[in-house]
């Protein structure tokens, strides 16, 4: 019961989002991997991920996992639903001293079960005017552990106009969800130089921000 | 069956026809031009055709649906246009409430005065009422910055896909003396007036255009092609006054007009684009681009036909 609601849920969300946004993906030049893979976004509004889930095509949608702040989603019964049940999410504790798992274990124990992950390096929301925050060293140690597993940067563009933090009403505008070629971590790379190197591939996805006036 | 019916049938048998043609004369090329591998032209001229099909297919089920049917589709337009325009312009955190409003309250309410058929009001509501408000919900939060270039933009973005939008549905509120229950043509003729003139001007600019009439604001659009279009779909528009209250020559004479005010919207709306760099307002309808791209002649003409139609034939 509680598998079908969330299934429902799941739809109205993606309904909704499209209705909303009119979301328009535009793919890479290579198409995506087949395998399991890790999806690396901008983050900018609570949206982000539907977002991306919402444009992949439902047969990736399907066994792709958000990776998600814990702290966030187990908040309340309605987070925890939306989380855990209708999302899948990988639920990871942000707070390093209270933690009791090891938030790399758990992506690595998804990707090895065959699930995709969408993930925001940036590790919060970014509320100011940068493009992009750095990214926190997570997606680093990750393929440290699955040097194979290929990277996808993913540019979410306008979803943080169309309900900024504080805003409870939608502003209708229209989103684009840009996919990159996948990359993956060179031998012997060192952790500044590939996290550098997976920013830059993400902001040569941005395009020129529009409605930004020059 | 009533004379209203038998000549929308009549009518959609004929637009039917041409559909038929040009799928037909599309085939053809992809079948000559595309033998070493696809043709960018052709493709695009096969996405619009097909895409053509899907609008007129909706228009029509729109008519069959009667007066609800029409306003629903059109306050779809509406919306849609409106979400390609806000995306495009400047806008700030300052101003969400008024763009909100924009949306939730301002569009619903304009359609909702045409099914009321509060004439008086559906004219001065968004000129009025959406303009003062608008800056009001947005200085609440004491923003300044770029202030009067904000509500410029979210007044020109109503003004464009809600005002002007909304005038085509209008013209079912009219009271013409002897053309009861038949308004539903009057939509029919304009958009169909508009539409041709847009395709006629590019086929003539295909064939024969030489002479850039606004390279500046659209390179594609040739003097020859202005004068072919506009003469064609002018003479159709003429053939077609057996749809309408009008005479022939009255057919004539008001096609003309809305084929010039459908072209000068267009290098207007095609002006906006330049000015936001891109080159289509979006990607609602595969090979047209946005909906503004195929609305934009539309907007432009439907408040002149309109009122012209109003000052002369009705008598609310």
């Amino acid at each position: 019961m509680k598998a079908l609601v969330a299934k429902v849920a799941a739809a109205a969300f993606v309904l909704f989002a499209r209705a909303i946004t009119a979301v328009r993906a535009i793919w890479p030049e290579e198409g995506l991997p087949a395998k399991p893979c890790v999806y690396f976004a901008n983050h900018s509004s609570h949206g982000d991920f539907v977002l991306v889930w919402a444009v992949l095509p439902p047969r990736l949608r399907h066994r792709t996992r958000p990776v998600a702040g814990a702290e966030y989603w187990l908040k309340s019964h309605t987070n925890a639903f939306i989380g855990r049940d209708v999302f899948n999410a990988v639920l990871i504790e942000r707070d390093r001293d209270k933690r009791t798992q090891d938030p790399i274990a758990l992506m690595v124990s998804a990707i090895d079960d065959g699930s995709s992950l969408i993930l925001f390096p940036e590790g919060t929301r970014n509320q100011t005017e940068e493009r992009l925050l750095p990214f926190k060293t997570g997606i680093f140690h990750l393929v440290d552990q699955r040097p194979e597993v290929d990277l996808v940067p993913v540019w979410i563009n306008n979803l943080n106009r169309v309900m900024p933090k504080g805003e409870i009403v939608p502003i209708p505008l229209i989103c684009t969800v840009t996919f990159g070629n996948a990359l993956r971590v060179a031998p012997g790379e060192d952790k500044e130089a590939f996290l550098e190197r997976m920013r830059a591939a993400l902001l040569a996805l941005a395009p020129k921000p529009a409605g930004s006036g020059e | 069956m009533t004379a209203a019916s038998s000549d929308l049938v009549t009518l959609v048998f004929g637009i039917f026809g041409v559909l038929i043609v040009a799928s037909a004369v599309g085939y053809l090329l992809e079948r000559r031009l595309a033998t070493d591998g696809p043709n960018a032209a052709v493709e695009n001229l096969n996405a619009r055709i097909r895409a053509w099909w899907a609008m007129v297919i909706l228009i029509g089920l729109a008519f069959i649906a009667g007066r609800v049917g029409v306003l629903v589709l059109f306050a779809f337009c509406s919306f849609a246009a409106l979400r390609e325009f806000i995306t495009l312009i400047y806008t700030r955190r300052a101003d969400h409430w008024a763009l909100a409003s924009a949306f939730f309250l301002v569009l619903p309410i304009q359609y909702y005065l045409l099914w009321a058929e509060e004439y008086g009001i559906f004219s001065i509501f968004i000129p009025v009422y959406a303009f003062l408000l608008m800056p009001i919900i947005s200085v609440l939060r004491g923003d300044t910055e770029r202030f009067l270039l904000r509500v410029a933009e979210v007044q020109w973005a109503l003004m464009i896909c809600v005002f002007c939008v909304s005038h085509v549905p209008a013209l079912l509120t009219l009271d013409i003396p002897g053309y009861e229950g038949r308004n539903v043509l009057l939509i029919a003729f304009l958009v169909i007036v508009v539409q041709l003139s847009d395709v006629l001007q590019y086929v003539w600019g295909k064939l024969f255009g030489r002479t850039k009439i606004a390279p500046n604001l659209s390179p594609s659009k040739t003097v020859e092609g202005f004068v072919g279009g506009v003469a064609s779909a002018t003479l159709i528009g003429a053939a077609l006054w057996w749809i309408t209250p009008f005479t022939p020559v009255q057919a004539g004479l008001l096609s003309f007009i809305i084929t010039l005010m459908g072209f000068l919207g267009g290098l207007v709306m095609s002006a906006i684009k330049r000015d936001r760099g891109v080159k289509d307002w979006g990607h609602l309808i595969e090979g047209h681009g946005g909906l503004i791209d195929r609305l934009d002649s539309v907007v432009f003409s439907a408040p002149i036909f309109f009122h012209i139609v109003r000052y002369w034939w009705s008598v609310s």
